[in-house]
């Protein structure tokens, strides 16, 4: 492997990441899978960072799912991102940092659209004023929030109370970097590092200590993909995408996996529960499985936050070695404690757990 | 031709460059070869043996020098040809050092160049160790010497053909002509010299458009046992052991292909050369949606640049092997000397 290959590609796929003023739009999967992701991006971004960071609570869903499952039209969802943008404009923002992949695939797409057909752009104005009688200016940047931790790494790396490194041996943890497809696949020139050697969560590896593990199956979709898992007689192709990674990483013997895709993150997390049920078959050394983590619980575990603030309780897939790796002290008895002493429910059948 | 002989100034010293320029002199002509490398010669400077026959490259490299060992030619080196205008009732070029020169006309000869295979990120040349160029396996064949980039002896070899060519991504829809004939020789040449390495080809089509090509691609399988595949790899990556891992689409076989290499070979297709192109924008001179140099005509013109003095020889035109290169430089001398007769 040459790295200055690598290097060379990255040069070539840097983008515009503001440094500050950031209109947040949610993920409608992550608030409900991954809240600490969420949470804690805003907490990293303003309390460590001192980054201003702006929410609208009229801030809706993208449409995403819908569009990709087919029941919304593009110009429909044209008019809701443009109303996305409507309230940034209202609140004197012009970069968007948007939390979903999903999402950021749509806003790269609709961009694009508008970049390469101007009526289009005329026509949603158009609908979005006769819907709501608002008015919007096309934001100066889009950035993924995996963009924006990115941008600011090295910060966080100052900033550490913990390293990927394994504390035992000295040696950096071994990781798998996954990219969701809609972050750089459609239009790699709108993801750090472009498509096919993504740089946005290896440099955040590369900058915490860890090792990252090219795979030969590093490329492949995760397997999330909309039409594979709502149309339940399509999931097996869900399931064996995923396999088909898990496969190609088991030889390395990665200590984790950092993903910056909900739904990747979720599925990869999940399918080694199914997969244990259905093979028997439990990846990751000794068995233990293989932690799949936002890259917000990865910065948050290097910035000395408590795991179970983070919420990696939550995964299938428990990250107890890892976080013994790391020389993270957190007791597994207070995993599923409230602040307040009462008991969280506690998810059955976890991995690790 | 009676008085002091007329002048043309070659841009360019590649097979067609040369082939014009020792015509012209034969003719009588003053030649001035203006060539952007060490020496005149080309790309074939790098090639060990020639398609279809194998012949030692040398034989023709050794006819090329022969051809401008002329008193009629002055060779200038690691210079190029930045612009060309009318002067009088002549032409005018700008060389790359700051002069000028003066000449009754202007054969430009270019050529081409090797398509960068960094551009198809997804093989990942000049990442993985084992990913090489149809011309650095050429350079191993002048070696003698087929390894691996830790220097161990390859079991699997495949090679991938109408890489830059033939691709809307890289906006290339021309076909390179030459790359699938070079694979079939390449792979006959490694069988010959590590016989019990396996031999893959991965194509699109085989496009075996000259004399000698069918039979030399019949050869390969008939008695070198190299496999063909149709195919177009996807991507490629390595694994734990750093062998390359390709997945392809087998079309014939009508299912998709994972297969582990110790070396690939990327047949990297013909491109405008980025000379050429400077020249042509800073002239005046017409390019195709090839970004080859766009001749009059297709047909009968092939020869001809709508600027009057200056004619084009070999791959600046279009990509071409050697055969017609030499043959097109050959044509490009005729009208040139049309030409100059009727001044």
């Amino acid at each position: 492997m040459k790295p200055e290959g690598k290097k060379r590609i990255w040069a070539e796929y840097q983008k515009e990441i503001p440094d500050d003023h950031f209109f947040y739009v949610r993920s409608c999967i992550r608030q409900t899978f991954f809240a600490g992701s969420e949470q804690y991006f805003l907490k990293i971004l303003r309390d460590d960072l001192g980054k201003d960071v702006y929410e609208d609570p009229r801030h809706t869903t993208c449409t995403g799912i819908g569009y990709h499952g087919d029941v919304v039209p593009f110009e429909t969802i044209q008019a809701v991102v443009a109303r996305h943008f409507a309230l940034a404009t209202e609140a004197g923002y012009k970069h968007i940092a948007i939390s979903c992949v999903t999402s950021f695939g749509i806003y790269s797409e609709i961009l694009e659209t508008w970049k390469h057909f101007p009526e289009t752009l005329e026509r949603t104005r158009e609908d979005l004023y006769k819907a709501t009688g608002r008015t919007f200016e096309v934001p100066e940047t889009i950035s993924h929030t995996s963009d924006i931790i990115y941008k600011f790494r090295d910060e966080i790396a100052r900033k550490a109370k913990y390293n990927l490194i394994d504390i035992a041996t000295g040696k950096p943890l071994k990781v798998v970097e996954h990219i969701g497809c809609h972050y750089s696949k459609m239009f790699p020139k709108y993801g750090v590092g472009g498509a096919e050697f993504p740089h946005v969560l290896v440099g955040m590896i590369e900058s915490w200590g860890g090792d990252i593990i090219d795979y030969p199956e590093r490329r492949h979709c995760c397997g999330f993909g909309f039409r594979q898992y709502l149309v339940q007689a399509n999931r097996g192709y869900s399931l064996f995408a995923s396999r088909k990674k898990f496969e190609s990483m088991e030889p390395y013997r990665p200590d984790m996996i950092i993903a910056n895709c909900p739904g990747c993150t979720m599925f990869m997390d999940r399918w080694q529960y199914t997969i244990k049920e259905i093979e028997g078959i439990t990846y990751g050394s000794d068995e233990r499985g293989i932690p799949v983590l936002t890259y917000e619980e990865v910065a948050g575990l290097i910035l000395g936050y408590n795991p179970w603030e983070l919420g990696l309780q939550y995964h299938n897939v428990q990250s107890l070695q890892l976080l013994r790796k790391m020389g993270i002290k957190a007791d597994p008895a207070e995993r599923f404690l409230a602040k307040d002493g009462s008991r969280l429910p506690e998810p059955a059948n976890l991995i690790n757990g | 031709m009676k008085g002091t002989p007329q002048h043309v100034i070659i841009a360019g010293g590649g097979v067609a460059g040369i082939e014009a320029a020792g015509t012209l002199a034969d003719l009588g002509y003053r030649v001035t070869l203006v060539e952007k490398g060490d020496e005149p010669g080309g790309h074939i400077l790098q090639w060990h043996a020639l398609f279809p026959d194998r012949r030692p490259a040398g034989e023709v490299k050794s006819y090329l020098r022969k051809r401008i060992e002329h008193r009629n030619i002055n060779i200038i080196t690691r210079t190029t040809v930045e612009k060309i205008r009318h002067h009088g009732g002549g032409v005018a070029v700008n060389l790359s050092g700051g002069t000028e020169e003066k000449a009754d006309a202007v054969i430009v000869a270019t050529g081409f160049e090797l398509f960068d295979a960094r551009r198809k990120e997804e093989y990942g040349y000049g990442i993985y160790d084992n990913v090489i160029t149809s011309a650095e396996l050429e350079e191993m064949f002048n070696r003698n010497r087929i390894v691996k980039a830790d220097g161990t002896v390859p079991s699997r070899i495949g090679l991938i053909h109408c890489v830059g060519s033939r691709d809307e991504k890289v906006n290339n829809n021309h076909c390179s002509k030459v790359c699938c004939v070079t694979a079939v020789k390449q792979a006959i040449e490694i069988r010959k010299m590590l016989p019990s390495c396996e031999v893959f080809c991965f194509y699109m089509d085989m496009r075996m458009y000259g004399p000698y090509y069918e039979e030399l691609y019949r050869e390969a399988q008939e008695f070198h046992n190299v496999n063909f595949i149709r195919g177009k790899v996807s991507e490629a990556s390595v694994n734990i052991n750093n062998r390359l891992v390709i997945k392809v689409e087998d079309t014939l076989a009508g299912r998709p292909l994972r297969m582990e290499l110790d070396i690939m070979v990327l047949m990297v297709g013909m491109e405008m050369a980025g000379s050429g192109m400077k020249l042509a924008e800073a002239s005046g001179m017409k390019r195709g949606i090839n970004r080859f140099l766009e001749t009059t005509d297709h047909h009968y013109g092939n020869n001809l640049s709508s600027i009057k003095g200056v004619f084009y020889a070999g791959t600046c035109t279009a990509p071409m092997n050697i055969t017609d290169t030499i043959s097109h430089a050959r044509a490009a001398v005729a009208e040139t000397v049309r030409y100059l007769n009727g001044k």
